[in-house]
C-alpha cells in the first residue's frame, strides 16, 4: 500500500529543518465569504508541491497569502520557521510567477530579470553574471536587450520564471503559469519546469486547476475544495486512493458504486460482496457508502468465458450500452444488473476484446483497485464525470 | 501544361493592379489630409504672408515681403515683445509643472484608490468646470478674488494679511487661473495612462523587493510617462498663447504675448505685427516641444489615443 501517512513523512523532515512553508490554521474571508477555511499545510524544503482545485476553491488566495498580497483573517504563515504573516511582500524571501507573467512592459528582458537583484542592491557585476546565467538556463541566451513584451507567450513565460528564480528565493510561487500557453508548449514547459526545479533545488508551490499538470509535476499534491484541502499526498496515492468523492472525480473519471455495510462486508445493490481499500475510511467503516473504481482499472470479459476470477477480484455483470472507439482505447458505457451506470476504458489489443452495444459482459477488477468513500452530500445519483476525456479532445 | 489547365478552369479573377491594392489607405486619408490643408497649412502660410505685408489700418495692407518686421519687433522695439514672450513662457512652464504636481495625485487617487463605482463621478467632477464658459468662469475668479471679494475681506478680518495685500494683478493670480483652467487636460491623460497599468505588474514589483516608493518610481511613473507627456503638450501650448487669464486676472505687469497678439490684431489693427508675433510664437513652441519630445521620448504617446 502506498503512503497513507504522508503527514508523518513531512513531520519527520521538520525535525531536521523547519518546513519551507507552514500555514497554520489560516482562514481568509472576503466580505463574509470564506475563501480559505482553517487551512494547515506544510511544504518540505526542496519539494514540488501542487495545489490543485477548481476555480474558487481558495488555491490562488492561499498562494497570494504566502506571497504577501493578502493577509489572512486569522492564522499564521511561516517561511523556514520564521513568522511572516505580517511581513510585506517586498521583505519576503519568496518570488512569484504570475498567471499573466506580469512582465514590466517598459523594460528589456535583461532589466526585467535584473529588477529584483537591483532592488536588493546587488553588485553590478554580480547582477550581470546572475541574470545572464539564468537567461541561459531558461534558453533565453541573447534575448537580454529585447523589449520583454515583444516575445512570444512561451518566451515571456520563461522571462517570468528567470525573473523570479534569479533571486534564489526560499520558495517559488507559481500561479497557473501555464494557463495562457497552448497545449504543445505547455507539455515542453512542464518537462522543463521539473528539470529546472531539480537543478535549482528551490521549493515550488504550484497552483493549478489542471489535474494532469498537477500529477505530472507535483511531488505531492493537495486537492482543494471550498477553502480546505480534501486530500493531500503523492499523486499516485491521491489518484489511486482518493479520500473523498470530490477528489476522486476531480482527478479523473471515476465509477461510483453504492454499497451497504453488512456485518463487516461491503455489498453491492445486487447483494454480491465487494472488496476495496478502506483508505481514509478505515477508522469509520460504518460511514462507507460507495466504492470508487477508475475506468481503466476495470476489465471486460464475455459472459461464459472460462477464466475463474481469483479471490482478490471483484466481479459484477453488466450490459454494454455505448461503445466509443478512440484508436488506442475504447470507451464503454455499461449498465449494471441493478441499473447503475458504468464507464470503462479498455485497450484495443485484439478484435475479440471489443464489444458492441447489447453485449452481456462480466466486469472484473482487483479488490485493491477499489477505494471506499463516504457518502457525500451531493452523491444522489452520483454522475459519472469524465473530466479527462473533455480535456484531451 | 497541367497548371494551364487549372488556370483555365478557374473563374477569371485577375490579380488586381498595384494601384488597386495599395491605393485605399491614401483615399481614406484624403479627408484628414484635406482638413489639415484647409485649416492648418493654408492659415499657416497666409499668416506668414500677412506678417510680410506693410501698410496701415486706414489705407490697407499690401504684400511687400517686409522681412524686417521680425527684427523690428525684437530689436530696439518700443514695445518689449521679448519680455512678453519670456513672461508667457515662464507662465507656461510654471503652470505645467504645478499642474503635474496637482493633477498626478488626483489621477493616481482616481485610478488606484477609488472603487470602480466612484471613478466616473470623480472624473465628472474633474470636468465639471468645463460646463461653464471659459471666459465666464475666469471672470468669476476675478470677482471672487477682488479687493472687495469675500476671500480678501475674510483674510483682512482675520488679520492674516496686510491692508494693501492683493491677489488680482499678480503673476500668481494669472498662473493660478491658468492651472485652474487647464487642470483637466493634465488629469485626464495621466489618469488614462495609470488606468492602463496592469495591477499585477505592481504586485510583481512588490514581489521583487520594491517598497511603495520604489514601486512608484520604478514602475508606475515610467509607465505613466506617456500620460504626463500628453498632458504637458496640452497644458503648455494652451497656456503660453492664452490671453484670457492674464487680461482678466492679471494687471499691468502680467501682459503676455497672447494679449499682445490679440491687442495688435483687434485693437490696433496692425495685422502684420499680430501675424509676425503668432508666427514667432508657433516656431518657439515647436522648437520647445520638439526638444522635449526628443529628451523624454514619445514612442508610446499613440498608446493613449
Amino acid at each position: 500500500m502506498t503512503t497513507t501517512n504522508d503527514a508523518a513523512v513531512s513531520t519527520e523532515g521538520t525535525k531536521k529543518a523547519p518546513p519551507a512553508v507552514r500555514l497554520e490554521n489560516v482562514t481568509k474571508e472576503f466580505k463574509g465569504m470564506v475563501a480559505v477555511d482553517d487551512l494547515t499545510l506544510e511544504l518540505a524544503a526542496g519539494e514540488f508541491f501542487a495545489l490543485l482545485g477548481p476555480s474558487g476553491c481558495g488555491k490562488t488566495t492561499t498562494l497570494r497569502m504566502v506571497g504577501g498580497f493578502e493577509q489572512p483573517s486569522s492564522g499564521k504563515i511561516f517561511l523556514g520557521g520564521e513568522d511572516i504573516t505580517w511581513t510585506p511582500p517586498y521583505r519576503r524571501d519568496v518570488n512569484t510567477v504570475f498567471q499573466s507573467y506580469a512582465l514590466f512592459p517598459h523594460l528589456s528582458v535583461f532589466d526585467n530579470v535584473a529588477f529584483g537583484l537591483r532592488r536588493k542592491g546587488k553588485d553590478k557585476d554580480d547582477i550581470k553574471r546572475l541574470v545572464e546565467e539564468h537567461l541561459e538556463i531558461l534558453g533565453l541566451g541573447g534575448f537580454g536587450p529585447r523589449p520583454a513584451t515583444q516575445l512570444s507567450g512561451g518566451q515571456q513565460q520563461r522571462v517570468a520564471l528567470a525573473r523570479a528564480l534569479v533571486n534564489q528565493p526560499k520558495v517559488l510561487l507559481l500561479d497557473e503559469p501555464m494557463g495562457a500557453l497552448d497545449a504543445k508548449i505547455r507539455k515542453t514547459m512542464q518537462l522543463e519546469l521539473k528539470r529546472i526545479q531539480r537543478e535549482v533545488g528551490i521549493t515550488f508551490l504550484y497552483v493549478t486547476h489542471d489535474q494532469d499538470e498537477a500529477m505530472a509535476l507535483g511531488d505531492r499534491i493537495a486537492v482543494m475544495h471550498g477553502g480546505k484541502y480534501e486530500d493531500l499526498g503523492a499523486p499516485q496515492r491521491v489518484y489511486d486512493e482518493p479520500a473523498t468523492q470530490f477528489v476522486a472525480e476531480f482527478l479523473g473519471a471515476c465509477n461510483l458504486l453504492a454499497v451497504t455495510l453488512d456485518h463487516g462486508t461491503l455489498r453491492l445493490p445486487d447483494g454480491s460482496s465487494v472488496g476495496a481499500r478502506p483508505g481514509s475510511m478505515a477508522s469509520k467503516l460504518d460511514q462507507i457508502a460507495q466504492v470508487g473504481v477508475r475506468p481503466e482499472k476495470m476489465l471486460l470479459r464475455r459472459e461464459g468465458a472460462s477464466e475463474v476470477p481469483g479471490p482478490a477480484t471483484n466481479t459484477l455483470t453488466a450490459t454494454v450500452t455505448t461503445t466509443i472507439y478512440l484508436g488506442a482505447t475504447s470507451e464503454y458505457e455499461l449498465v449494471t444488473s441493478w441499473g447503475g451506470p458504468l464507464h470503462i476504458l479498455a485497450q484495443n489489443i485484439s478484435e475479440e476484446d471489443r464489444f458492441v452495444p447489447g453485449d452481456h459482459v462480466i466486469v472484473t477488477w482487483e479488490k485493491d483497485h477499489g477505494f471506499a468513500l463516504p457518502s457525500s452530500p451531493n452523491a444522489v445519483a452520483a454522475p459519472i464525470t469524465m473530466a479527462n476525456s473533455e480535456g484531451e479532445t | 501544361m497541367s497548371t494551364d489547365l487549372i488556370d483555365a478552369a478557374r473563374p477569371a479573377y485577375r490579380q488586381p493592379s498595384w494601384l488597386r491594392r495599395h491605393s485605399p489607405p491614401y483615399w481614406l486619408s484624403l479627408v484628414g489630409g484635406g482638413w489639415m490643408l484647409l485649416f492648418f497649412l493654408i492659415p499657416l502660410a497666409s499668416g506668414l504672408i500677412v506678417s510680410l505685408e506693410t501698410g496701415n489700418p486706414v489705407s490697407g495692407y499690401t504684400l511687400t515681403w517686409n522681412w524686417h518686421i521680425y527684427s523690428q519687433l525684437f530689436v530696439h522695439s518700443d514695445i518689449p515683445y521679448t519680455t512678453f514672450f519670456i513672461r508667457s513662457l515662464y507662465y507656461g512652464v510654471a503652470t505645467t509643472i504645478l499642474s503635474i504636481l496637482i493633477a498626478y495625485p488626483m489621477a493616481y487617487f482616481i485610478a488606484f484608490r477609488v472603487s470602480v463605482r466612484w471613478k466616473s463621478p470623480l472624473i465628472l467632477l474633474v470636468l465639471l468646470s468645463f460646463f461653464v464658459s471659459f471666459v465666464i468662469r475666469t471672470d468669476m475668479w476675478s470677482f471672487v478674488l477682488a479687493q472687495q471679494g469675500f476671500v480678501i475681506t475674510t483674510l483682512h478680518k482675520l488679520h492674516l494679511v496686510s491692508s494693501n495685500f492683493h491677489i488680482l494683478g499678480t503673476s500668481n493670480a494669472v498662473i493660478g487661473g491658468d492651472i485652474y483652467n487647464n487642470l483637466p487636460f493634465m488629469v485626464l491623460p495621466i489618469y488614462v495612462a495609470l488606468e492602463r497599468i496592469d495591477r499585477r505588474i505592481l504586485e510583481a514589483a512588490r514581489d521583487l523587493y520594491s517598497n511603495g516608493r520604489q514601486v512608484f518610481l520604478r514602475v508606475v511613473l515610467p509607465l505613466s510617462r506617456a500620460g504626463i507627456f500628453a498632458g504637458v503638450l496640452l497644458v503648455f501650448i494652451t497656456t503660453v498663447g492664452d490671453p484670457v487669464n492674464s487680461s482678466l486676472l492679471g494687471g499691468v505687469g502680467t501682459y503676455t504675448i497672447g494679449q499682445a497678439i490679440q491687442d495688435s490684431y483687434l485693437t490696433n489693427q496692425q495685422f502684420n505685427v499680430a501675424a509676425a508675433l503668432s508666427t514667432v510664437l508657433m516656431v518657439i513652441l515647436g522648437i520647445i516641444m520638439f526638444a522635449y519630445a526628443k529628451i523624454f521620448g514619445t514612442e508610446n504617446l499613440e498608446n493613449l489615443v
